[in-house]
């Protein structure tokens, strides 16, 4: 194995990201979203068969069903939200360095989106500025990590430089320093993603469908 | 010419140009990156498409060698 992260100390009671742990997250997420709907859409159907004039709390009852999981959306579309653009000068270097640590199709995607795609062991990933997107082989689960440098001021090239570096010395390590924001359906987030971000989770995900098939 | 840079707020900072038939330079270039280990930063270097490898020595004979601050989830 190559080096670990050094900042893997920092999460040391975590276990190793690995196919096994994707998969036990993905259980582990599956089970809480249906733990939270079932009940919901349950109490819906209960009230209105005991009382048909119950219905706008059924209604009620199922808008929540609803808003729970698009809230989990929402919160793993929201790690690879752009942030907030520094000194110009700074982001023009910081975009050139990230230029020359990709290829070209990558960095084409960037300046569309914002979002670098690497291909990785564990999937296809789409680096932000404080976040990771872990498409599948297969492109139907999509993990959103949480992840950033831990310096506040840096470029927007540069944070995401940061994370791509890491993600290439370890990428095991890196998804376990990272921490797991959401995982789900990839059309779920797809929908709560800001609309310039989408091609990148489209591009990201026909990568993980040529890959299922090879 | 090989280079040490520094990723940082005003997008990279170059803190050491070496070749190696400069044994002066190439010894700014290993005092630079240990300042820099001491100051918390990482070394990265690239090893190949999409592959790069955690550095704890200045490898003389790499072409870019990049200090990145540490990462940790938000």
């Amino acid at each position: 194995m190559a080096d670990a992260l050094p900042e893997l100390a920092a999460v040391h009671w975590r276990r190793r990201v690995d196919a096994d742990k994707l998969a036990h997250d993905a259980r582990l997420w599956t089970g809480i979203t249906t733990a939270h709907v079932v009940p919901f859409i349950a109490v819906a159907g209960g009230m209105v068969a005991l009382n048909p004039l119950a219905a706008p709390v059924s209604a009620i009852a199922l808008a929540h069903a609803w808003i729970i999981p698009e809230l989990y959306a929402k919160r793993g579309a929201n790690v690879v939200r752009p942030r907030g653009r520094r000194d110009a000068d700074a982001e023009h270097r910081s975009v050139g360095l990230l230029g020359d640590l990709v290829d070209h199709r990558a960095r084409e995607l960037r300046a569309r989106t914002g979002l670098v795609l690497e291909e990785g062991t564990l999937g296809t990933w789409l680096v932000g500025e404080a976040g990771a997107l872990l498409v599948r082989p297969g492109g139907r689960r999509v993990y959103c990590y949480c992840v950033r440098a831990a310096d506040p001021d840096l470029p927007s090239g540069d944070r995401i430089a940061h994370l791509l570096l890491a993600l290439r010395a370890d990428e095991q390590g890196f998804a376990t320093v990272a921490n797991l924001a959401f995982s789900g359906a990839r059309w779920r987030l797809r929908r709560r993603l800001e609309p310039q971000l989408r091609p990148a989770l489209d591009a990201a995900v026909k990568a993980a469908r040529e890959r299922a098939r090879v | 010419m090989a280079r040490l840079i520094r990723m940082d707020q005003t997008g990279h900072t170059t803190l050491a140009e070496w070749s190696t038939e400069h044994p002066e330079a190439v010894e700014a270039a290993v005092e630079a990156f240990r300042q820099e280990l001491d100051r918390g930063y990482y070394g990265v270097v690239t090893t190949g498409p999409g592959q790069a490898e955690m550095v704890r020595e200045l490898p003389v004979d790499a072409d870019l060698v990049i200090m990145r601050a540490p990462i940790a989830g938000g």
